[in-house]
């Protein structure tokens, strides 16, 4: 091979330049960084425990959702006892009033787009 | 050496059992969490729900549009200036348009000039219900027509279907055309269709509809028809009603004394 000293370097210097957005961010301690939603709340407890609601939240409201507008079904006993209605505005949002320091930013981290605020109302902040 | 077929069970049986005894998370899908409203004492609860519209009561204030105006608050209904967009959910109409099949030359002076309130009208069997191809329109078991907003794709199907006019389309986006937007009720999006939902979010919190309670001359009665001892019962049993286009069976649950 001619020149093996210019096309090895070279292709170092490409891998290098390629992969520049990877390695800079892994050592400027950006490629590990999670959201931190703020939570605003003095409520001591969610409808259930934080860990699951951190996973399945989704499904939670999916569940709601159908619960409320198919079946007719507005109250729901949590495990710590306590009676909630069935709302993302009127029970969600009284303890999380703060969208977009709370929903929006684990959701623009993921890039998920949900388009509950289409139709129902954000709160003030 | 991996494991074999008798480790495997046994660690399926152990995982099993673990999974039995360990910390309960995810106790809010638990369907016995769930409360019946038909069990709680606040919430209004019937089987079919009806209304009936004394227009002798409600002609007697010219004008007025108190029903019309709660409705529309609450259920953040918004108001275009183009007629082509207008999004209603209780309004008036004339006698002719209201009754075409009693309307006649000669009809009773009071009325044939009034407007008329109309909204949707529950059917009992509603042709709305059965064209939708998504389920998003559908009879809940309090007999009130609802509608499933997530579901609905805007192929306006039940609008052609509902012989009374009583869907609207949302051709634009609403948000912008509500003055006071209500947060305790979702507004709806471009592309949906919309109604009367009988306010069957109020009746869970016992409340009667908003344009019931707005009502000050008591001119609309709202109550349940499967509860003989209720007063829209007595009402129909004691006044002579008429019901919109009873003869295309659609068995509409808005009746009228006029």
């Amino acid at each position: 091979m001619y020149d093996t000293g210019k096309i090895i370097g070279g292709l170092i210097i490409f891998l290098l330049l390629i992969t520049f957005p990877v390695w800079y961010n892994a050592i400027g301690g950006k490629a590990d960084m999670m959201p931190k939603p703020k939570i605003v709340t003095d409520a001591k407890q969610c409808v259930d425990d934080a860990a699951f609601m951190k996973t399945d939240h989704m499904n939670v409201l999916d569940q709601w959702r159908d619960l409320v507008v198919r079946d007719g079904l507005r109250f729901i006993n949590a495990p710590d006892g306590k009676r909630y209605e069935m709302s993302l505005s009127n029970t969600c949002m009284s303890c999380h009033s703060n969208k977009s320091e709370f929903c929006d930013r684990c959701h623009n981290y993921l890039k998920v787009d949900p388009y509950c605020w289409d139709c129902h109302i954000e709160p003030k902040e | 050496m991996g494991i074999g077929r008798r480790g495997f069970i046994k660690i399926a049986g152990l995982a099993a059992l673990a999974g039995a005894f360990g910390k309960k998370t995810g106790n809010i899908f638990a369907t016995e969490n769930i409360i019946d409203t038909t069990q709680t004492k606040e919430s209004l609860v019937g089987k079919r729900w009806a209304m009936v519209v004394d227009l002798r009561k409600c002609l007697q204030e010219k004008g007025c549009t108190k029903c019309m105006d709660a409705c529309h608050k609450v259920h953040n209904v918004p108001a275009f200036d183009n007629p082509k967009d207008e999004i209603k959910w209780i309004w008036k109409e004339s006698f002719e348009h209201t009754f075409e099949e009693q309307e006649h030359e000669y009809t009773y002076e009071n009325i044939k000039h009034s407007p008329i309130p109309v909204l949707c009208n529950h059917c009992d069997n509603p042709p709305c219900v059965r064209v939708c191809p998504t389920q998003a329109t559908f009879k809940g078991k309090d007999g009130i027509v609802v509608m499933d907003m997530h579901r609905c794709i805007g192929c306006r199907y039940c609008v052609a279907a509902c012989p009374y006019g009583s869907r609207s389309f949302n051709w634009r986006d609403p948000r912008p055309f509500i003055k006071d937007i209500d947060p305790d009720f979702p507004t709806r999006m471009r592309g949906v269709v919309e109604k009367c939902n009988f306010c069957s979010e109020r009746l869970a919190k016992g409340e009667l509809p908003a344009c019931v309670e707005a009502c000050e001359e008591k001119a609309l009665i709202f109550g349940d028809l499967e509860d003989p001892e209720s007063k829209i019962r007595e009402l129909l049993k004691s006044n002579f009603t008429i019901r919109r286009k009873p003869s295309l069976g659609t068995n509409p649950e808005i009746y009228y004394i006029v």
